[in-house]
């Protein structure tokens, strides 16, 4: 699967200052990605984590993943199959952990016309993401440098370092 | 021709290697420590290296503090603190601190920080390292892993938002008190991940345990880092916790330059008020008067951000003689060892336990939200640095963030307090 283009994805639609309290609750961080992901999200909209697929996107407003330096309010949203999240800011922590585990974060200056349960799609035009509505109207990303698309395409920091390890 | 540097600047220019660095552009720095805890490090970073075939680049660099499932709370916590353990001792980690205190506050207690340093850590509150003139952040278990193989890291050169605060604060106003009114302020984004450098007379009279609070709290800023350039404070503060004379000579050349470019923002701690972060968010700021109404049935005074040595002195100030009022139950978990048995010595921790307060351990405890944490339906004033939603227990929980003059007034009057009223 190609990272960086996807059609016909179902949005997901929450606020402003997502926290990681709420992507990772604290009660489950002595477990793995999947008992937190059972509950991830679920103090601000609680069928997400039970109505999510693979493919889906996170469409959130401004300062998304605030909060803690917990990796896994990163990690769970790859784990429950998330294509990309799509907010107009982040916070620079969750923003680096994101890239780190080969999650995608679109930074959408317009993310707050999009609408619940539209489909959108996505493409790239050089380094410079476009996200598609399904009414055809393109809203223009932030470029996102090549070392963090790297991460990305690869997977994550992890299955990068062993790819140069091994290449 | 040099151009005057901020001190964000001149720390990223040495660990880069050049001589100076522009805003804006992607460095690669060394890193001279990485700290991380048990929570976020070996517990996931065992696995990854292990499955890398890779080592840590330099032990003597690495601090492993157990502070966020100590004390055990069950056998899941049990199992991760053994892992950490296990591990320290197969990796022969030389700088181990277990159950002694909170990260933020043992670091540097135990001389590993000093000015002109880049470090990493593997916590979000890592910006307390600023404190002390170094440029420090926090990091995820991932990215641990890649300055654990590398020894290094890469950032985006910030910009400087300078806080600069004139005046004096009031007794009974304290650094939360200018965080928290900061915060509300910009914003818990308004930090936008680039540097924040506080200073003005009302910093520099601060002692280092509240300097801590300030730089501790740019994460709730949203800023990457928070600076204070080193003093004769600091330099009394790191020469007490063992930090050998050749690390603190160049000390005064760790500051802005005249004419750096900043962002200034002019604050006046003469006139603050204590401020009070209503639920579920720290720039939920106003004065305290806003909040006479309510009635606490908890009173936490906790964590690196509320904890330290000064904090438990404000709390005893105000609750000297006294007792917290009936319904309130008085929480104290002193942010290290260390800390608490000098305030056992000043006879600061008999008050708090005469006021009704009961001693909790050494840790992370309740504000990480990993462990013990409160009942349905209690509304808690706290020391700490967050009210999320559910992050201290249920949802219903509501918490109201303080300073710890504040939190110890609220106990004793049973409703949120001005402290200046109680110590007046």
């Amino acid at each position: 699967m190609n990272p960086r283009s996807f059609n016909n994805a179902r949005v997901w639609r929450v606020g402003a200052d997502v926290d990681t309290d709420a992507l990772a609750p604290g009660a489950y961080m002595k477990h793995g990605l999947e008992v937190i992901g059972w509950h991830c999200l679920e103090a601000v909209r609680s069928d997400f984590a039970s109505g999510v697929r693979e493919g889906d996107v996170l469409v959130a407003g401004a300062n998304f993943g605030i909060g803690s330096s917990r990796e896994q309010a990163a990690g769970v949203l790859r784990h429950l199959g998330l294509a990309a999240v799509i907010a107009p800011s982040y916070s620079g922590l969750y923003f680096r952990n994101a890239f780190n585990l080969g999650l995608l974060l679109l930074t959408c200056p317009e993310a707050d016309k999009i609408e619940e349960s539209e489909r959108v799609a996505l493409r790239f035009e050089g380094d410079t993401p476009r996200v598609i509505r399904a009414n055809g109207q393109g809203l223009t990303c932030a470029p996102i440098p090549g070392f963090l698309m790297d991460m990305v395409d690869a997977g994550g920091l992890l299955p990068l370092l062993k790819q140069r390890k091994q290449g | 021709m040099t151009h005057p540097q901020t001190l964000a600047q001149k720390l990223i220019a040495r660990a880069a290697g050049r001589p100076q660095v522009a805003v804006g552009e992607v460095v690669t720095c060394q890193v001279d420590l990485a700290m991380f805890h048990d929570s976020s490090g070996p517990r996931r970073l065992k696995p990854m290296l292990d499955e890398l075939g890779a080592e840590i680049w330099d032990k003597n660099k690495v601090v492993l503090v157990l502070d966020h499932y100590v004390p055990a709370q069950d056998a899941d916590a049990q199992k991760i603190i053994q892992i950490t353990r296990d591990t320290a001792r197969q990796w022969q980690l030389p700088h181990v601190i277990d159950s002694e205190g909170i990260c933020h506050v043992v670091l540097p207690e135990r001389g590993h920080l000093h000015p002109g340093m880049f470090c990493v850590g593997g916590d979000s509150h890592s910006p307390t390292g600023g404190a002390f003139g170094c440029y420090m952040f926090g990091i995820g278990a991932t990215e641990m892993l890649g300055v654990c193989v590398s020894g290094q890291i890469w950032l985006q050169v910030p910009r400087t938002l300078r806080m600069h605060w004139s005046g004096r604060l009031q007794h009974g106003v304290s650094a939360k008190d200018m965080m928290l009114h900061m915060i509300g302020r910009f914003g818990m984004n308004g930090g936008q991940y680039q540097a924040v450098e506080f200073a003005g007379a009302a910093v520099q009279a601060l002692s280092m345990p509240e300097r801590m609070t300030l730089s501790n709290m740019s994460a709730e800023m949203g800023a990457q880092a928070g600076l204070i350039a080193a003093d004769d404070t600091t330099l009394a503060y790191l020469q007490q916790a063992g930090v050998p004379a050749d690390k603190l000579a160049q000390v005064a050349s760790w500051c802005t330059d005249e004419g750096a470019d900043c962002e200034q923002h002019e604050f006046d701690a003469s006139s603050l008020s204590p401020q009070v972060a209503a639920p579920h968010s720290p720039a939920n700021t106003r004065d305290v008067a806003a909040f006479a109404g309510i009635a606490p049935t908890i009173a936490y005074i906790g964590a690196c951000t509320g904890a330290k040595l000064e904090d438990l002195r404000a709390a005893a100030s105000v609750l000297k003689g006294q007792r917290v009022a009936a319904g309130v139950q008085l929480m104290v978990a002193p942010a290290s060892a260390r800390e608490q048995e000098q305030a056992r010595q000043e006879g600061v921790m008999q008050i708090l336990q005469d006021a009704g307060a009961t001693v909790l351990a050494n840790s992370c405890g309740a504000c990480a939200g990993y462990g013990a944490t409160f009942q349905e339906g209690a509304t808690v004033i706290s020391s700490t640095a967050r009210n999320f939603k559910g992050r201290m227990g249920p949802a219903s929980v509501n918490v109201y963030l303080a300073s710890p003059y504040t939190v110890a007034a609220s106990a004793l009057r049973g409703r949120i307090t001005d402290p200046r009223e109680v110590l007046a």
